[in-house]
């Protein structure tokens, strides 16, 4: 169990710098998850915290230890890699102890120690296997049963089930939490799927080109997105983004077609804005109900439990998520609704969220 | 091509023989004229039946070149070269391919560059070296005048000498640089994930503990094909060991079967030179008889 503080962290590659000054603290005994696109840094970012790759600047600490220059066996941490990373000639149990034999453990030690984390894993019956004969997911446990073993302060995960099945990665997502339930170690998981980091996660990292967007719990980051590409990137479908314009009277949508009575508050008439409504938060009326935006829908999309219908909005492409099964035909007419305090506004120029149009947003209790 | 009709079964299998009978033939003329007596050995045209003077043939020969410790000297610098072929180009690989250091690239070349000058091109300075290790070093301090800076203060002639003519070491030290070994471990070592080096850092094995507890093992295969190469490339070796063992008691049996062939107007015993060679050959066939299974895998893929 340990705190981990992140100060000002760069990483630079030659002259290409893929980390910029990154903050973070991470508390004792938290689940973390760093969501982000490929090649946001939060791999290279994990990779920094286990030692595997050198800081070009600013400090992580562990515990209140500066680990900059300390080499991996001995900053504390276990890590789960995404090609779990077996030594493929070792039996399963071997694979377990390995790092015991190489901190020189006794064997009979070694041994009981090997059986107790197989125990927790269900991997007591495999002991004896070589890594290829076993299953993605079961090779995915002893990647975990190596990392447990020695008892580190800090799990890290990079990616660790984006090479199972859809139904595997449900099922190990929840044996994850358990086991973090259980261990209550502090583990940092770095994932680019988001159904991933919001079930996982006590508080989610949003990084983009090597930056945080966001801290927050799944629930802040969903419902109160600090940017414009956090409130993309979250959730799915994505949420819409119409670009607009203040006006003296409010705000002018979609080059002057559709119209928005919202209070401009501080802001400049003429400033560029873009208003942001989630799929959810649509619903769907009969065309020319007033007050809502008239659109024609072009496809839909069944997903069992609900639909997506993709609608034209004077050439913009909008989405809504309706659970009702009754749905319109495409190339039909229908109405968009939406409550005002489910628009999120953001600055057109630096995608950051405005705050400025309501006094106040609710925050679902958590 | 995966077809299959009978014609082409038939055509392919002929194929097969031909190449089969190509490669056996030499074999089983040797054997058989190690069957035969003086008198029919000289035969013209030889008989193709066995005759029944094998085993006496046999003795005769290992008797006659004294093959017993000559076998000995051949094994010990076969094994020898082929085990310092393995160690040192693991090694050598190992480095080149997992550590960051300066001149890196040009060891790499400087080691590819060897592969064009061969034992053959550089027998006579290597020679030189084995006659006395301590050349070099002589020329040093002779160029540099430290051997007469020597000479006036302390009197003493600097005469560094180190003769390893006539030794195993001699043998085998020379012979066990290597370069295709070096490139066949590089690439296999390429080959081994990053992440698994990674995982052995996390587990806290060093670089040594990785090299030995993880890299060897994997490459078990290669290190098996490499070595039976070294081996029959070592044993067949025929120069190197004729120029520097002028004592009989170092000879190996591939120089030593140049007694029992018969000298121009001698006695033809050609029977007595093909048991010989039966001797000769048996070894390196049991090493790739016994290796085949992890030479083959060796050499045609990584392991999965």
């Amino acid at each position: 169990m340990a705190s981990i503080t992140i100060r000002d962290v760069r990483k630079s590659y030659a002259k290409m710098q893929v980390v910029h000054g990154v903050n973070l603290d991470i508390a004792s005994g938290e689940f973390v998850v760093i969501l982000g696109p490929s090649g946001c840094g939060k791999s290279t970012l994990l990779r920094m915290i286990a030692g595997l790759e050198e800081i070009s600047g600013g400090t992580i600490a562990i515990d209140g230890k500066v680990v900059n220059t300390l080499e991996p066996r001995e900053r504390g941490c276990a890590m789960v890699f995404q090609n779990y990373a077996l030594y493929p000639h070792m039996s399963v149990a071997q694979n377990i102890g390995y790092s015991l034999k190489v901190a020189g453990v006794p064997v009979a030690e070694r041994a009981q120690r090997i059986q107790a984390v197989a125990r927790i894993l269900e991997l007591e019956h495999l002991l004896d296997r070589k890594p290829m004969a076993l299953s993605g997911g079961q090779r995915q446990r002893v990647a975990m049963g190596r990392a447990m073993i020695r008892e580190p302060k800090v799990f890290l995960f990079d990616e660790p089930l984006s090479n199972l099945d859809a139904k595997l990665r449900v099922q190990m997502r929840s044996e994850i939490r358990k086991l973090h339930r259980r261990l209550s170690a502090t583990s940092v998981f770095v994932t680019h799927d988001q159904v991933e980091a919001m079930t996982l996660a006590d508080r989610l990292v949003v990084m983009n080109g090597g930056r945080v967007e966001q801290v927050g719990t799944p629930a802040e980051v969903y419902s109160r997105p600090a940017s414009r590409f956090v409130a993309t990137f979250v959730g799915a479908p994505a949420m819409n983004m119409l670009e607009g314009e203040v006006t003296l009277d409010g705000l002018s949508l979609l080059g002057g077609s559709r119209k928005l009575n919202v209070s401009r508050a501080g802001l400049p008439v003429g400033s560029k804005i873009a208003v942001g409504i989630r799929p959810e938060a649509v619903r769907l009326v009969a065309p020319g109900t007033p007050g809502a935006l008239d659109a024609t829908v072009d496809l839909v999309e069944e997903l069992g439990a609900g639909r997506v219908i993709y609608v034209d909005l004077d050439g913009a492409a909008f989405s809504v998520v309706t659970s009702e099964t009754a749905h319109p035909a495409p190339g039909s007419a229908v109405g968009l609704q939406f409550s005002e305090a489910d628009l999120h506004f953001f600055s057109s120029e630096t995608g950051s969220r405005l705050d400025v149009f309501k006094a106040s947003m609710p925050v679902p209790a958590l | 091509m995966v077809e299959r009709t009978p014609i082409l079964n038939f055509f392919t299998h002929l194929i097969l023989f031909v190449g089969f009978v190509f490669c056996v033939a030499p074999f089983v003329i040797v054997a058989i004229a190690a069957s035969h007596s003086l008198k029919e050995v000289n035969d013209v045209p030889m008989s193709l039946l066995p005759g029944s003077e094998f085993w006496v043939n046999i003795k005769t020969a290992w008797t006659t070149a004294d093959l017993g410790p000559k076998l000995f000297n051949s094994f010990v610098m076969a094994a020898g070269v082929a085990a310092g072929k393995v160690i040192i180009s693991a090694l050598t690989a190992f480095s080149i391919v997992y550590f960051r250091y300066p001149g890196r690239m040009l060891i790499f070349w400087l080691i590819f560059v060897t592969l064009m000058l061969p034992l053959e091109v550089r027998i006579v300075p290597t020679y030189a070296v084995v006659a006395n290790v301590m050349s070099p070093y002589q020329a040093i301090l002779d160029v540099t005048g430290l051997s007469w800076l020597i000479e006036k203060v302390s009197g003493v002639q600097v005469s560094l000498s180190l003769g390893l003519l006539n030794s195993y070491t001699g043998l085998i030290m020379p012979l066990i640089a290597t370069a295709t070994g070096t490139f066949l471990y590089r690439q296999f070592f390429l080959t081994v994930p990053d992440e698994l080096t990674e995982a052995a850092r996390m587990d806290g094995a060093g670089a040594l503990r990785f090299f030995i507890d993880i890299l060897l093992p994997l490459s078990r295969n290669n290190m098996a094909a490499l070595g039976t190469i070294m081996f029959l490339w070592a044993w067949n070796q025929y120069l190197w060991p004729l120029l520097i063992t002028t004592d009989a008691s170092h000879a190996t049996a591939v120089t030593e079967l140049k007694q029992l062939i018969p000298n121009v107007g001698g006695i033809p015993e050609w029977n007595i030179a093909m048991a010989g060679t039966l001797i000769v050959m048996l070894p390196p066939l049991v090493v790739v008889v016994a290796m085949q299974r992890w030479f083959v895998r060796g050499l045609i893929a990584t392991e999965k």
